[in-house]
């Protein structure tokens, strides 16, 4: 009996020893490619900064400065080093260093990304719930076209005629920006998430100027992880409908209310989790292109405007903060996902 | 030894044979290879057409390929070269343009239909050069298996984890914008998946007793990887590269959007909606027309490659 065990704690200890690989290789591949973006496709690094009209001593002075002299296995080294201490480098734009700079515009882009995921798993989920229920019925032919559009749409164009509609034309929204300028100095926010700041505070006419500034793009996003978590949602529904559990509790005389909404949902439930896990990781990324139409100050915008400035230093600080996100929202999601479903614990 | 391409539809038989051209095709004792071949198109080709949307796509791919082809005939203006003293910003249906013209008065719809060789040249390239480095690297990885596998496979996990449109951006703000630089970055980022089927499909192969029979005859590993493995591995390659396109498509148009893909005067869809984001209060059309352009093609591309992966493969079909 105490053999069992211990071969199954040695089994769980092998199974995170495993997690911790590829937790430590993944974040190395990620250092390993913005390394090389950084240090080796470009030419020379050193003329990217001078420019070609420095005199020599000065170009052998800054290469020493910067470590290239050093042989590329030590550079990466120390590169990696500088990572982990969350040390990027300055932007050349800013003048701040890279870090602070991310630290400041992060919460924008986490408080958007955060808000569509709620709105798209809010209204995702009961889509696709009544999508698999009623297969062939009208909900799942609208559920069907909204996927479609969904995955085919360039989503700073669908951004732009939101912007064109419903700004311009309706004016049921404010300009694009996160707060109105009569707010902007009067209001101090605490962690950087404006919503619940301006709440906390009990400041409601900020947090209504604030809603009126995020809903356009959260919806946006939220459209489009709607367009991913209903499709999953469909699909994992009609799954677990043909299961015979179903047909028992239905011999049972359950409702069908209960069935669906209790029984088979809670089932398809453990891989919604990752699905909408992972839909979040990736309205972190797409924000680049939203924030960059409503001129969000968060992360993609800082990212694309570095990239026009050909401030790489941020550009790298900013892919690798994205990167890092993205790769821990996925590995959590796997996690989660093993630790929900028993079927997965058992073996 | 290679798959017929799917949707060729069916030749004409021998004249000799007494029966009908379908029942030639649908024998269940086919007499020869091609006969074998051509019946299992005509088969894939009736699943496939007996699905309408994945018609459409395929329509829409055709239409694409035959408006890229004949761009110099069929737009009426010169894409790049506008009008600038006459014809500024006019609206869609102004006389002699019918979608109306740009800041520099350029035609929208010759600018769309120059632009249509830049997204199929995108496309093609990405997946030639994304397809066969996940093949090779998926089939060779499921083949060998050991520590070749894991290092290959967790090599792909890596590159899967990244956020792709992200690392697009750093490759391309390292390389310079340009719709090469593009082409290289968006490659980059999307091979994983086709290692990943690739070596799957290597997997349910590899044990097969085809397989045990080439290697006796004495085939090297590489002739069979290439000849005998890779083959199996082409219909789901393919259903998946089709579903891709319209993700190619969709960043390549970020990039262009963002400045970071085809240079200006070029007519880039994506680039095109950025120049017309400026007017987008006024004159709306500017920025709308390219933003249809590339929803109708990667709708398309969504709808063929859904259809291709019902027809194909009809164990994942009906969800």
């Amino acid at each position: 009996m105490s053999g069992r065990r211990r071969a199954r704690s040695r089994k769980a200890f092998v199974a995170a020893l495993q997690f911790l690989v590829v937790v430590a290789t993944t974040y190395l591949g990620l250092l390993a490619v913005t390394f090389f973006i950084g240090r080796v496709i470009p030419i020379d690094p050193v003329l990217a900064v001078l420019g070609d009209r420095a005199p020599n001593h000065v170009v052998e002075r800054t290469r020493e400065a910067m470590g290239l002299n050093l042989p590329l296995y030590q550079q990466f080294f120390i590169y990696c080093r500088q990572a982990f201490t969350g040390d990027f480098g300055t932007s050349v734009l800013t003048t701040n260093p890279v870090m602070a700079d991310i630290r400041r515009v992060f919460p924008a882009t986490m408080e958007l990304a955060t808000l569509g995921t709620l709105i798209g798993a809010f209204i995702g989920v009961p889509l696709g719930v009544l999508a698999a229920v009623k297969r062939g019925s009208i909900v799942d032919q609208i559920v069907r076209v909204i996927g479609l559009v969904g995955y085919s749409v360039p989503i700073f164009w669908l951004a732009l005629l939101a912007l064109l509609v419903f700004y311009a034309r309706l004016q049921w929204v404010a300009y694009p920006g996160r707060i109105d300028i009569v707010y902007e100095y009067s209001f101090t926010p605490a962690t950087g998430f404006y919503l619940l700041d301006s709440a906390w505070q009990g400041q409601w006419d900020v947090f209504r100027d604030v809603f009126r500034h995020i809903i356009l793009p959260a919806s946006l996003l939220g459209y489009f992880s709607l367009a991913y978590i209903s499709r999953m949602t469909r699909s994992f529904m009609l799954n677990e409908l043909q299961q015979e559990y179903i047909v028992a509790a239905r011999a049972k005389g359950l409702s069908e209310a209960r069935i669906i909404w209790s029984h088979a949902l809670r089932n398809a439930a453990v891989p919604l989790v990752t699905v909408i896990a992972l839909s979040y990781a990736g309205l972190l990324e797409g924000s680049v292109l939203t924030e960059t139409v409503f001129a969000w100050p968060g992360l993609g915008l800082y990212i694309t405007n570095s990239l026009q400035n050909a401030d790489m230093n941020a550009v790298l600080g900013g892919t690798i903060i994205i990167g890092s996100v993205f790769i821990g929202i996925n590995l959590l999601s796997d996690l989660l996902y093993r630790t929900l479903d028993p079927r997965t614990r058992a073996r | 030894m290679s798959l017929a391409p799917v949707t060729r539809p069916p030749e004409t038989p021998p004249e000799t044979r007494p029966m009908s051209r379908r029942e030639w095709l649908l024998s269940d004792r086919p007499q020869s290879r091609t006969q074998a071949r051509l019946g299992r198109a005509y088969m894939t080709w009736r699943r496939f057409s007996a699905n309408r949307l994945a018609v459409l796509g395929l329509c829409i791919l055709l239409a694409l390929i035959f408006v890229a082809i004949f761009a110099d005939a069929l737009a009426p203006y010169n894409p790049v070269i506008g009008n600038l003293a006459g014809a500024r910003l006019l609206p869609p249906g102004s006389e002699g343009y019918l979608l109306g013209t740009d800041d520099q008065g350029r035609d929208i719809l010759s600018r769309l239909i120059h632009g249509s060789r830049l997204t199929l040249l995108v496309v093609l390239l990405v997946a030639i050069i994304a397809a066969p480095v996940g093949l090779i690297v998926g089939a060779v990885a499921g083949y060998a298996g050991g520590w070749i596998d894991a290092v290959l496979m967790r090599i792909t996990d890596i590159f899967l984890a990244f956020p792709k449109l992200v690392l697009a951006l750093a490759f391309v703000a390292a390389l310079g914008p340009g719709i090469e630089n593009a082409v290289i970055a968006i490659a980059i980022t999307s091979w994983p998946p086709y290692a990943r089927i690739a070596r799957a499909e290597t997997l349910t192969v590899r044990h097969s007793d085809y397989i045990a029979a080439v290697r006796l005859m004495g085939a090297s590993p590489l002739r069979i990887i290439f000849r005998h493995v890779m083959p199996m591995c082409m219909s789901s390659l393919i259903v998946r590269v089709t579903l891709d396109m319209a993700g190619i498509i969709l960043t390549a148009a970020g990039l262009g959007f963002l400045g970071l893909g085809a240079q200006p005067p070029l007519p880039e869809w994506g680039a095109m909606i950025a120049s017309g984001r400026r007017f987008i209060l006024d004159q709306w059309w500017v920025a709308t027309m390219p933003g249809i352009a590339i929803l109708i093609v990667s709708l398309g591309f969504n709808l063929l490659g859904d259809g291709l992966r019902d027809a194909l493969d009809p164990r994942e079909s009906g969800q």
